[in-house]
């Protein structure tokens, strides 16, 4: 395991390496190399399965964190691999020659983040949003509440609890919600 | 029974292609026209009652409660209740739970297709006001902006023995004529639609899908 982590950093220059649990590591790459680390993992160390792949949205620092996770059947072991990419014109390249569903990961990635997958199969049909004509809603910047309540409406009468607050109040009638 | 169509006011299926629109029709809906006599309308409707079939399309997490119904446990055909695979075959159309704006293309276009007299359920808090998805982007917060309602049942998620006392309590509004949402979205068909066509934006049906 070791010695693996060890080659991947000379070879991709891999930094950041966390063991997160025994049968989970995390670790980040350039963008550059990433594709060829993925395709080094899954030819020559055994993580045939690509689990998922995800996006995460640091505004604050302007960057797209891609998360590839894959998995190693023979070591029952995860690797999670980090990629961040910037959040303006994101791009990144298409891992859909490595594993063939990647394209629907992608396309949806597309369609969630604006991030293009430039040769990924059918990238630019819509997935879940039929028509979507703002900017893609899983973006920290989009305001989904008032989007929502623009386009969708609100109707009156809708009010929340704490349920903390609420349970202390029907447990606790007679002193007033006071747990004491 | 039957209004006499009006050939001139046809509507314009604006989302078709020119080769599509020879395809389908451009006819309005029509309004359902009681039994001149009452007794028959009455004998008409406590037989519609009795016999509610179910549109099997599973339109959200609610859809869920709609199996075990059908289970010997709760035995939904001691009431009529049946479930029916397509929308030319139904009469009662159960909305489980939140509709996404591609589920509610599809809810309309399964909604027209169906024979009046026809009625709607909506199972859960979601199509009253948005329940716990009231700031998603993709779920609609009033369902009966976009179809007519005739029975709410509320909660997240009510449970089978909820769905059976609604399903009573539709019976029961029937069998008093009240349920009159078919003829409602005919007669406001155009707010209707023009509220259909503000969240989806993909409009690529006919306006009415006969």
């Amino acid at each position: 395991m070791n010695d693996m982590l060890d080659r991947l950093q000379r070879d991709f220059g891999i930094s950041d390496i966390t063991e997160r649990k025994p049968t989970l590591t995390t670790l980040k790459v350039d963008k550059d190399s990433a594709e060829r680390l993925i395709r080094e993992l899954r030819d020559r160390e055994n993580y045939t399965h690509l689990n998922f792949m995800t996006c995460i949205d640091y505004i604050e620092d302007g960057i797209f964190t891609l998360v590839y996770m894959l998995h190693n059947y023979d070591k029952q072991h995860g690797l999670g691999i980090h990629v961040d990419i910037g959040r303006e014109n994101a791009e990144m390249t298409s891992i859909h020659t490595l594993w063939a569903q990647a394209w629907t990961y992608q396309r949806e990635l597309r369609e969630m983040y604006g991030i293009s997958f430039p040769g990924s199969p059918r990238v630019n049909d819509d997935f879940c949003l039929e028509g979507w004509d703002q900017i893609p809603p899983m973006r920290r910047e989009f305001d989904t509440k008032k989007f929502s309540q623009e386009r969708f409406g609100h109707r009156e009468g809708r009010h929340s609890e704490v349920p903390r607050d609420q349970m202390k109040v029907e447990l606790y009638p007679n002193r007033g919600g006071d747990e004491k | 029974m039957i209004k006499s169509l009006n050939t001139e006011d046809t509507l314009e299926n604006a989302g078709l292609t020119e080769e599509e629109q020879k395809l389908f029709s451009n006819a309005r809906p029509q309004a359902y026209e009681p039994y001149p006599i009452k007794a028959v309308e009455d004998f008409a409707n406590w037989a519609r009652a009795n016999s509610l079939w179910i549109l099997a399309f599973g339109t959200g997490c609610g859809a869920i409660e709609l199996r075990p119904l059908m289970t010997a446990r709760f035995d939904a055909n001691r009431f009529g209740v049946a479930g029916r695979p397509t929308p030319r075959q139904s009469s009662v159309f159960i909305i489980g739970g939140y509709a996404s704006v591609k589920t509610l293309k599809r809810i309309i276009r399964s909604y027209e297709q169906m024979q009046g007299p026809k009625f709607v359920i909506c199972l859960g808090i979601c199509p009253v006001n948005g329940g716990m998805y009231f700031d998603s982007y993709n779920t609609i917060n009033q369902f009966d902006q976009y179809i007519p309602v005739d029975l709410y049942i509320t909660g997240c998620m009510p449970r089978p023995e909820a769905l059976v006392a609604g399903i009573i309590e539709l019976q029961k509004k029937i069998k008093r004529g009240e349920c009159d949402g078919a003829n409602r979205y005919v007669e406001n068909f155009d707010w209707y639609k023009a509220n259909q066509k503000k969240v989806i934006k993909s409009w690529d049906m006919p306006d009415y899908n006969w």
